[in-house]
């Protein structure tokens, strides 16, 4: 791959014993190369190191080996090339929706008329407009994680890492959101770095699916997905899409099955 | 019966909270009044109405009254000044936390009245020597108070800021203050509550106006009404001023009540 943005080279991840008891290992060494413009789900079942593979990327947690590289740079900690989605609510909410967008902007000194600019045309993509003076504890928790990705690009970052973003929304708003999220990646094509543990919306977003397996997490397959964009949630009944899901089950179910030590 | 955690209606509420009002005086005149407890040590809610009447038009109450609020606002404001960027600065690094934090938690420990001899034999018996003890009683706690506020600010925020390019002093700034502001002026709120108890007893002890003066004098009088009109105001300075901070702050943090 020429264009490879991302690299994540030998990167493991050791927590140290809690109390005395044994050091956990997270993260095997692991090796990842992310094309420009990929869109890629990490899937896998909880505790398989899905999320601690993502806060490395971030910068919020220190590889115990191995680096990661972005165009060539090693990574040292976060920063506002790598635009952050979380599973909580992370939204300032002493600020409101349209300064929420704004915060990371304003940390990097855009001007005023400049940032009040990008925030109206964000507000406008993730469908918040009327929104903009509402505080984010007056807005559903689908809202807010729109604004949540409305706040990382407009950064305009490098990559975009998701972690399980819609894992807390109910079926249906997560439908929602992940044709929302793709219509953007769609127009956009910022390289996207999504976390999730469930098989369809990893199936429905991405170009390549990796599938991460049970403790200690290593990278078990990587799967592309040539399905068609742009994707219509009635892509998710087709026989291509069942195909590729069967599959996916059956990798996950074996790593569930492990992890929960059923055998 | 109500069922717990239930919650009553505004006008309920209001109604309750006066009828113990009513309640408790309408208990206190019976006793006092109806004559089971001797006026030398009890005077009767008539009384001590009277007594208030002409402590503030023969006597010159409300200059006691006026100041005794500000060396209470005086020390609490010296306090606050320094305790609550202490205690950010506590909150946000942690060695300076492991710096300061045995010291001060031992010197929280310390009875502001304590240090009445000692401060007058210092400071005199003037001002000064009034407002350090209001300091003393203030500046440990608050630093304490905001800084465990402060430390346990959520790790998530101060992770997104940190996503979204904020440096160091950025965080401290645009993060940690301003998630903890609410909760710092709840603590502000109640430590005033605590300063009124310093102010008084430094007024007991070498003073010649005040409150507290009052009250020690009436003493020597066997003014019981005196004294306990001087106890009811600072009961309602107290309750006006947790009106004000209660108000103040829900202007000031609007994102808190959204």
């Amino acid at each position: 791959m020429s264009n490879t943005i991302l690299q994540i080279d030998n990167v493991s991840r050791v927590f140290p014993g809690v109390r005395g008891g044994a050091p956990v290992r997270a993260l095997e060494p692991t090796n990842l190369q992310v094309g420009q413009n990929d869109f890629i789900t990490i899937l896998g079942p909880s505790g398989c190191g899905k999320s601690t593979l993502l806060r490395i990327v971030a910068g919020l947690d220190r590889p115990s080996n191995g680096r990661v590289l972005l165009n060539g740079r090693e990574i040292k900690g976060p920063g506002a090339d790598r635009g952050m989605v979380f599973q909580s609510y992370t939204l300032f909410p002493w600020l409101t929706i349209a300064e929420n967008i704004a915060y990371g902007l304003r940390e990097k000194g855009v001007p005023k008329a400049q940032r009040q600019e990008i925030v109206a045309s964000y507000t406008e993509k993730v469908g918040l407009r009327g929104f903009e003076n509402h505080y984010p504890k007056q807005l559903s928790g689908g809202m807010q994680q729109r604004t949540a990705i409305a706040r990382a690009l407009a950064n305009d970052p490098e990559i975009l890492l998701l972690d399980e973003p819609f894992g807390a929304l109910d079926n249906q708003t997560r439908g929602l959101m992940q044709e929302l999220l793709l219509g953007i990646w769609e127009r956009e094509r910022k390289t996207v770095l999504f976390v999730t543990h469930d098989i369809e919306e990893a199936i429905f977003l991405a170009s390549r699916v990796i599938v991460m397996s049970a403790r200690p997490g290593r990278i078990k397959a990587d799967i592309p997905v040539d399905l068609p964009h742009p994707r219509h949630y009635r892509m998710k009944t087709t026989p291509e899409f069942s195909a590729l899901k069967a599959q996916l089950t059956e990798e996950i179910r074996v790593e569930a099955m492990q992890a929960e030590g059923v055998h | 019966m109500p069922r717990p955690l239930e919650p009553v209606s505004q006008g309920a509420r209001v109604t309750l909270g006066i009828s113990f009002f009513v309640l408790f005086v309408a208990a206190w005149a019976f006793a006092t009044l109806g004559g089971f407890v001797s006026r030398t040590f009890l005077a009767d809610p008539i009384t001590m109405l009277q007594d208030g009447w002409l402590l503030l038009t023969r006597f010159g109450f409300l200059g006691d009254i006026g100041i005794t609020v500000w060396r209470v606002v005086g020390g609490f404001v010296l306090a606050a000044a320094i305790a609550v960027p202490l205690g950010i600065m506590m909150g946000a690094y942690k060695s300076f936390e492991a710096f300061l934090e045995p010291f001060v938690s031992f010197a929280r420990y310390l009875p502001a009245s304590a240090f009445v001899p000692l401060l007058i034999l210092w400071a005199g018996i003037g001002e000064m020597q009034k407002l350090l003890v209001i300091f003393i009683g203030s500046v440990f706690q608050i630093i304490l108070m905001v800084a465990v506020a402060v430390g346990n600010t959520r790790r998530d925020l101060v992770e997104a800021a940190y996503t979204l390019g904020s440096s160091d002093q950025g965080v401290v700034k645009r993060v940690l203050i301003p998630a903890n502001a609410p909760e710092i002026a709840e603590i502000l709120r109640l430590v005033l509550g605590w300063a009124w108890t310093y102010v008084i007893v430094a007024e007991l002890i070498g003073s010649s106006s005040g409150i507290g003066h009052m009250i020690i004098d009436s003493q020597a009088l066997l003014a019981t009404g005196q004294m306990i009109f001087g106890i009811i105001i600072i009961g309602i300075i107290g309750l006006i001023s947790d009106f004000l901070f209660k108000a103040v702050n829900r202007t000031l943090f609007p994102w808190r009540l959204a």
